[in-house]
């Protein structure tokens, strides 16, 4: 049988055809599901930050550094020292080495004055997944935020994009890196290293999906509020009592 | 037939480099994008197990109480009951793993206590302050308080 270029080309598209299919097949069946006791769909991650409580020991921001290794000078968390005067114009912030080693004691006492801690919002709807070019930051089904390092090229639109400041690029894998709500010890029933280590319980650890979860009632009796509410990014930080002059 | 083929090859020679061409994009497609990617949403199922391979550097004081039994018996009386062990103890998975190998040190008392408790306007007015250079006159905090119960 003469076999010409007609017949090449059909029989070529043909094979070419079936081994697409195969292959798109493969790749929907391919992913094994999670075996272990962890439900995903089970729960949904925030934090409760009572600002009464805060008294800017800074030990959050050491357990964070230890536990997650996060380079010097740099934080996923930190706490912030406001002083207010009156009528709110230029309220004065200091957050001296992120109080990694506490503040030093104010001698203020005519200013209003108060700890705020700052960390990644855990935002349902947020502005750095929404920038990541390459699908490397995105919103776990449990509601947190995380970085894929194999997958992220350190483009930084992410750092820019977070209101809150959350985000920096790693200075040794060139990878954004952030809170990562220590995913790897809320996944196996502990709290975050910052929970763990907050001596007045100022930081909570929530499971929105947990219906016995002291954070229903919390937000039923205080008054709580997110930063930066108008931004829209659905943040899962609340804070009680929490004052006008905090950005 | 072969009147039909031979007045439609225009049409049916592009369409067979078309899908050809289609067939190839899904081939390596298929060889590039990793499996499962898409399976919760835009991003690489995998990276999860990733990040939940990160150690536990912090035990969690349930784990601590698990044998020290007593101290956790005396804080748990007393003003500190909610300030877990690794606060001031420092973080200790490693001692939890393995209790022989890793002896954890002794805090230092001057810094310590001064982190939390040393006066500052900024802090909420009912937790307890002191500004330690009238306080204690230079005595070590642990000279007059048990950190683990902390009245006199």
């Amino acid at each position: 049988m003469e076999i010409t270029r007609r017949d090449m080309l059909s029989v070529g598209g043909k094979l070419l055809m079936i081994a697409s299919v195969g292959a798109t097949f493969e790749q929907i069946t391919g992913a094994e599901p999670p075996s272990d006791a962890y439900r995903m769909a089970d729960h949904w991650w925030g934090m409760i930050i009572d600002i009464d409580k805060c008294i800017g020991c800074g030990n959050c921001v050491r357990a964070c550094s230890n536990e997650n290794q996060v380079p010097k000078d740099y934080f996923r968390t930190w706490v912030e020292r406001y002083e207010v005067p009156e009528g709110y114009v230029n309220p004065r912030v200091s957050s001296p080495q992120g109080a990694i080693n506490g503040f030093p004691p104010s001698k203020q006492t005519s200013l209003k004055s108060f700890f705020v801690p700052k960390l990644c919002n855990q935002c349902a709807d947020s502005p750095c997944v929404q920038v990541c070019p390459v699908g490397a930051t995105f919103v776990s089904p449990d509601g947190v935020v995380l970085v894929d390092k194999e997958y992220c090229l350190g483009c930084r639109y992410c750092v820019q994009a977070c209101p809150y400041g959350c985000r920096y690029l790693h200075p040794a894998t060139e990878t954004v890196d952030k809170c990562t709500l220590c995913y790897h010890r809320i996944t196996q029933g502990l709290t975050t290293a910052c929970c763990e280590n907050c001596p007045t319980g100022a930081r909570q650890l929530v499971d929105f999906k947990d219906p016995k979860d002291p954070v229903h009632e919390f937000l039923r009796n205080n008054k709580v509020t997110v930063l930066k509410p108008n931004m829209a990014t659905q943040a899962k930080v609340y804070y009680k009592n929490l004052d006008g002059s905090v950005r | 037939m072969e009147k039909f083929l031979r007045d439609s090859g225009h049409l049916i020679r592009p369409a067979i480099v078309l899908l050809a061409a289609l067939g190839l994009f899904m081939v390596i497609r298929g060889a590039v994008v990793p499996k499962g990617f898409g399976q919760y949403g835009h991003f690489r199922p995998g990276a999860l197990a990733d990040i939940r391979q990160h150690p536990i550097v912090y035990a969690g004081q349930a784990t601590c109480v698990l044998c020290h039994d007593e101290e956790g018996k005396v804080r748990a009386s007393g003003k500190h009951a909610h300030v877990a062990c690794e606060i001031c103890h420092g973080p200790l998975a490693k001692h939890a793993d393995d209790p022989a190998a890793n002896i954890p040190k002794l805090p230092v008392v001057a810094t310590l206590c001064a982190r939390c408790h040393e006066k500052d306007t900024a802090k909420p007015k009912t937790f307890p302050q002191v500004v330690t250079a009238e306080h204690s006159g230079g005595m070590a905090c642990n000279d007059c308080h048990k950190p683990h119960n902390p009245r006199l």
